[in-house]
């Protein structure tokens, strides 16, 4: 599914090396999960596959089903199949959630050759899909994300995953700002569209999300580069010790 | 320019009865008085007044389109206007339950009318203490234009439409409404009109009564158009205009506003969108002169390919305008590089207990915002156009119709869309 060969990214403004040699495989239907200390290059690392602006890719490749994603634009990703739920969940006044989610569904579906969604099916198919997050009619209406709490955001993140249906999902630290209820739900969410032609890559700082969405391989970035890969003990393992021995294990 | 004793520019006034007759000769005795703006003129610092005031109007072509007219689905009185004539033809009848329409043509023959005292004594309020010349010119050489008096509270909208037909009319249309206490109206106005529109449109609110305006402006390339509205708002009373804007060469809207009786509400937005040869300029000049006022004054642009935004908002708050609330609010969106917007916010407070509050920005698309959009699959120029709608969102949500605000949005929406496809 996804497929990353030594991919290294520098700042577009800056002299300043971010990903130094990734190499990473996410097999269709599999969960990888990513951990590592601050500054390590995980979010880099989703931005860049996203392709946001301000990254430049100096060397390796990044491809999703053999497609090179570094080559397309940031919406031809999102209809490749890509998408990224945000850590930070942009407000944008003035555009309703609903509005937002249509155009974003027709817009992959038009890229993709496909019929676009009616207004009746689309209300159709969001509505039960925000029951299921406890997403109610008012935050459909409300511009996105604009005053939205934190779990709200994440949820909305979720919602949007689900009705955009990706193939590759890019969960960068879903869980932050989650009390321990919100990172449930967002978690069900996820899990309930964990399937074989889907695969995900969450990125989190902490295991406790991991007890929730059940990674089959953890991996661990330092400076970036993955350093380790394993099973979910590994994350297990970086709670109770921390990074400083694997880290230490590298040197 | 200079003026001669009779005619200053060129034109004669038209023929008319007693109480027009004087209001027309004041009005270009006032014209006589203050001159025809030039460029040296502070007011016309960011907009030159040449082409708005040369003896003939540069061509414009007629737009043509197969789109359905604006406000089309909604129940209105049309009066229609081809190239500044009223068309009774193809207008409505000028019946409405609680409201009196007549045509300025007709009278302004009689001897005695009720907008003896408002003809161009609301524009004469106007003339301090900002010169307005082209208001004074309208009043003493439009030929046309409508005179609304509202008794009661009208059940549907009076809805002006102006249609261009001549690539090189020249036409100079003078409204008067005037609100009875208590009464209920609102005011539509689409269409471009000529190649050079010159428009007053006086508007007096007494206690109690309630006048919602929304306009559209032609999409014709080429036009020119020179507007004012001059509002007088007694106690408790309101007052709502909002103003769409999109292409035309250059558009000089002005409103002058006094609130004269306590407790009254003032509001007044624009959105307007420009691409290439476009000039918009708002100018607004609010006169707080009773107690417990409020205004509002949301004025949005969206800029590209070297077209130019302008914008001079005034508050004035008299010494006993006490417990005034004032906002205004001047925005510009760039979309490129040779876009430009002059802002030009005033306060003039002279009473202390007041709010008033402004702000003025320029910006660029955001671009976190713009990613967002195109990570969830939606092309740049889309999603540029979703964030332009946002942006416009705020002025276009002081129409308190929810019909027509609809279909002012469903107009923008089709607009971009036709650019895009």
């Amino acid at each position: 599914m996804l497929n990353i060969k030594g991919l290294k990214v520098k700042l577009e403004d800056e002299d300043k090396q971010i990903l130094k040699g990734v190499d990473l495989e996410v097999p269709a239907g599999a969960v990888h999960a990513i951990m590592g200390p601050n500054g390590s290059g995980k979010s880099t690392l989703s931005y860049v596959l996203s392709g946001r602006d301000g990254y430049e890719v100096t060397g390796g490749e990044a491809t999703l089903d053999d497609e090179n994603l570094l080559e397309l634009e940031a919406e031809e990703r999102a209809a490749a199949g890509l998408f990224l739920a945000f850590q930070y969940p942009v407000e944008i006044p003035g555009v309703g959630n609903m509005t937002f989610l249509r155009t974003a569904v027709n817009a992959q579906r038009k890229a993709r050759g496909q019929d676009e969604m009616s207004a009746t099916e689309f209300l159709k198919v969001i509505r039960a899909k925000a029951k299921t997050l406890k997403i109610d009619a008012d935050m459909l209406k409300r511009p996105v994300n604009v005053g939205f709490s934190g779990g709200e955001k994440k949820r909305n993140e979720i919602l949007q995953m689900a009705m955009l249906e990706p193939k590759m999902c890019i969960l960068d630290e879903t869980d932050s700002g989650l009390d321990v209820d919100a990172m449930k739900l967002v978690s069900e969410g996820v899990n309930a569209l964990r399937d074989k032609g889907r695969s995900f890559l969450v990125i989190t700082h902490y295991q406790r999300l991991l007890d929730h969405i059940k990674p089959d391989v953890v991996h661990i970035m330092a400076n970036g580069r993955i350093v380790k890969s394993g099973g979910p003990e590994l994350a297990l393992e970086v709670e109770h010790n921390g990074y400083a021995d694997i880290l230490a294990e590298m040197a | 320019m200079g003026l001669p004793d009779t005619d200053v520019t060129g034109r004669s006034l038209p023929q008319s009865g007693a109480w027009a007759k004087a209001a027309r000769e004041d009005a270009q005795a006032r014209l006589h008085a203050m001159g025809l703006p030039g460029r040296r003129d502070e007011y016309w610092k960011y907009t030159r007044p040449d082409t708005l005031i040369a003896d003939d109007p540069a061509p414009a072509a007629v737009f043509h389109t197969d789109e359905a007219p604006l406000y089309d689905g909604i129940d209105r009185v049309k009066v229609v206007f081809i190239d500044g004539v009223f068309d009774a033809a193809a207008s409505d009848p000028l019946e409405l339950a609680g409201v009196e329409i007549e045509r300025l043509e007709t009278a302004a023959q009689t001897d005695i009318h009720w907008a003896k005292g408002l003809y161009g004594t609301l524009e004469t309020n106007g003339q301090t203490p900002v010169a307005r010349p082209l208001a004074a010119l309208n009043t003493a050489y439009a030929t046309d234009g409508v005179l609304i008096r509202v008794t009661g509270k009208a059940d549907k909208p009076v809805s002006l439409i102006y249609r261009h037909e001549n690539d090189a009319s020249d036409a100079i249309l003078h409204h008067v409404v005037k609100l009875e206490a208590g009464a209920d109206l609102t005011l539509l106005e689409n269409g471009p009109a000529a190649a050079r529109f010159n428009k007053v449109l006086e508007v007096d609110v007494a206690d109690g009564a309630a006048f919602h305006h929304v306009r559209a402006q032609g999409r014709d390339h080429e036009r020119q158009a020179v507007t004012h509205i001059f509002a007088r708002l007694g106690r408790e009373s309101t007052f709502k205009s909002f103003t769409m804007t999109v292409n035309g060469r250059l558009t000089r809207n002005e409103c002058v506003i006094e609130l004269t009786g306590d407790d009254a509400v003032a509001h007044v937005a624009g959105a307007a969108m420009g691409d290439g040869e476009f000039h918009h300029d708002d100018t607004v000049f609010i006169t707080h002169d009773a107690v417990n006022c409020e205004s509002r004054q949301v004025f949005k642009k969206v800029l590209r390919n070297g077209a130019t935004g302008v914008f001079q908002g005034k508050i004035l708050v008299k010494p006993d305008a006490q417990k005034t609330d004032g906002y205004q609010k001047s925005q510009s969106l760039l979309l490129d590089d040779d876009a430009q917007f002059y802002a030009k916010p005033e306060l003039e407070i002279y009473a202390d207990d007041v709010i008033c509050s402004h702000g003025s920005t320029t910006g660029a698309i955001d671009d976190e915002a713009l990613f967002y959009l195109r990570s969830r699959g939606v092309p740049e120029v889309l999603a540029t156009d979703l964030l332009v709608l946002a942006f416009l969102a705020e002025a276009i949500d002081e129409i308190e119709d929810e019909a027509i605000a609809e279909d002012v949005v469903s107009r923008l929406d089709a607009w971009l869309q036709r650019r895009r496809d």
